[in-house]
């Protein structure tokens, strides 16, 4: 229904520009100048016929006179009474305010605004505190050294004889122990201290491996010789590797590498490759090794100029990212959840059952390009232990292989729904801070 | 010999300060550091006492307890929960799956002394 507040104004507005007296236009209505004064000043709703007539007299589509900013506020102002109902604001007035008040109404509409923003900052801060799990092993490793340094210490103030040998050994681990205290209030403050996307800077052991190995495009030239170097010696001369879990799942990352380059040679598989249209599964019988060894392994091939790198995205059993390479045609979420449209996790639904599908990201239309997914489980506690998943997705960029009809048409992704511009998602958990979309197919 | 405790930590630095004093203390003290053999360990050395971090390698001291619990040979062993994890869910989990007693990290030797002296005795 048209709303008076987004026409009196504009009725006004309209008149005045044309040089029409208030008078005529009330003529020419059929309405009483006072009346058409009261419309004007945003203090009787006006609708339909009538509207469709004074629309007519000033010579201006009808929609002009119901639409424009006015609408967003009449909405916002709704809520905003809607979130603080015992205030009693005047809803069945918000017309007039607006009319009226046009830039104390905005003040109250930015306000809103505001405030829906801080909230949600506010709740996805929250949960990253509750569910973080680095934080969360963080401060266990924390309070575990400040546990050991005060024992310790304790002992060294109580303890009036003790023997040199055992001072000695306290000490030592005093002094390592707040070595480590320190380190890890160091990286607490780093992680807690940095905000907002894309300054966030390494704040997990997974992002500091994905810098290390993003540096040089996931390969790793070292481990590709047949005299490879030591795996401990790349650790420690890279500085994005900080930590030492980070420094821990670099080493199990490379040692995986290391076995994948062994089992499939740089050469003979970047030649495989292309001759298999880089088809994984034609891969990972040429070899003999599992498609998701060969995913990583062509996730690590050297990056050619002009064709695009090729991505790999790994989750695991509960869907969270543990492995991420993005691509210039898809990018990846940092934080929370992905897309639930991705094959990664159509994958994850049905165990060893591959899944080939052409995708284009909502944010890049008109560029499509092609994944494949797989997921597989894994008993590491023995046949009476539990299965655990592992899904990965592998993205190849259109410069590579082209997605052919085979295919079938390209299935609309995103990031994740927050930084996601399509409407009617399907799938969608939250909305987007994106204020434009593009239809969903 | 004193009263024998078995201390399920994985912490080198407090497994050697725990030990050093309780053991002038009197106490025999055994330690263990891997969650996935803890129970196996506590029938082993049928311990008086068992001090029990949570976040272990391999298996958390939430499940390691329910398993002491559930076994008609440990579950009257008296269990000492010393953790970080010192929210009041935590707490309440221990509880509800048959702590003796509760301890947060960071801790002093005084009270771990105390309880577990309290928890002989009862």
């Amino acid at each position: 229904m048209p709303r008076t507040a987004l026409t009196g104004s504009r009725i006004r507005e309209r008149r005045t520009m044309l040089g029409l007296k208030q008078a005529d236009l009330a003529r020419i209505a059929g309405i009483s100048p006072s009346y058409l004064n009261l419309i004007e000043h945003n203090r009787r709703r006006i609708a339909g016929k009538l509207l469709g007539t004074i629309a007519q007299a000033l010579s201006v589509d009808l929609s002009l006179l119901t639409q424009g900013a006015e609408a967003e506020h009449l909405a916002q102002l709704t809520e905003a009474a809607a979130s603080l109902p015992d205030t009693n604001a005047e809803v069945d007035r918000i017309d007039e305010f607006i009319g009226r008040f046009p830039g104390w109404a905005g003040l109250v509409v930015g306000q809103q605004r505001r405030i829906a923003g801080l909230e949600q900052r506010v709740a996805g801060l929250a949960d990253r505190l509750a569910h973080d799990p680095f934080l969360s092993a963080s401060l266990h490793e924390v309070l575990s050294k400040v546990s050991a340094i005060q024992s310790t210490a304790s002992i060294l103030e109580e303890t009036e004889d003790l023997d040199l040998v055992w001072q000695k050994r306290f000490h030592r681990n005093l002094h390592a122990d707040s070595q480590k205290l320190a380190e890890g209030a160091a990286s607490l403050v780093d992680y807690l201290e940095t905000e907002g996307e894309p300054d966030l800077g390494m704040v997990s052991p997974q992002e500091e491996l994905e810098a290390s190995l993003n540096r040089t495009g996931f390969h790793v030239a070292a481990l590709e010789r047949a005299l490879p170097d030591s795996i401990d010696r790349i650790i420690a001369h890279d500085p994005r590797l900080k930590s030492d879990a980070g420094k821990d799942r670099a080493r199990a990352y490379l040692e995986q590498y290391r076995r994948d380059a062994t089992q499939m040679p740089l050469a003979a598989f970047s030649d495989a490759a292309a001759a298999a249209r880089y088809d994984p599964a034609v891969l990972s019988h040429r070899f003999g090794t599992d498609v998701l060894a060969v995913f990583r392994r062509l996730a690590s091939l050297p990056e050619v100029a002009g064709v695009g790198r090729i991505g790999l995205v790994i989750c695991d059993g509960a869907g969270a990212l543990t492995l991420r390479k993005a691509t210039e045609l898809m990018p990846l979420p940092r934080f929370g959840a992905a897309c639930a449209l991705w094959p990664l996790y159509q994958a994850m639904s049905r165990p060893m059952a591959p899944v080939r599908a052409a995708l284009e990201h909502a944010g890049r239309p008109g560029q499509p390009f092609l994944s494949y997914a797989i997921s597989h489980p894994s008993y590491p506690g023995g046949f009476s232990g539990p299965a655990v998943f592992e899904a990965a997705m592998l993205i190849l960029p259109p410069g590579l292989v082209e997605p052919d009809a085979t295919v079938g048409v390209p299935q609309l992704v995103g990031t994740s729904c927050r930084v996601c511009p399509a409407v009617d998602c399907p799938a969608r958990r939250e909305p987007s801070v994106l204020s434009e979309g593009f239809d969903t197919r | 010999m004193g009263q024998h405790v078995l201390l399920i930590e994985d912490e080198p630095n407090i497994i050697e300060a725990i030990r050093f004093f309780l053991s002038r203390d009197g106490w025999k003290v055994s330690c263990h550091s891997d969650g996935a053999s803890a129970v196996a360990e506590v029938a082993r050395v049928s311990p008086d006492v068992v001090v029990l971090d949570v976040m272990l390698p391999n298996r958390s001291g939430f499940d390691i307890l329910k398993d002491l619990r559930a076994d008609p040979a440990t579950q009257a062993t008296p269990v000492l929960m010393l953790t970080a994890k010192g929210q009041t869910k935590d707490r309440e989990r221990a509880a509800h799956l048959g702590t003796s007693a509760f301890m947060t990290k960071p801790f002093s030797n005084a009270d771990l002394r105390e309880m577990l002296r309290s928890l002989i005795q009862a």
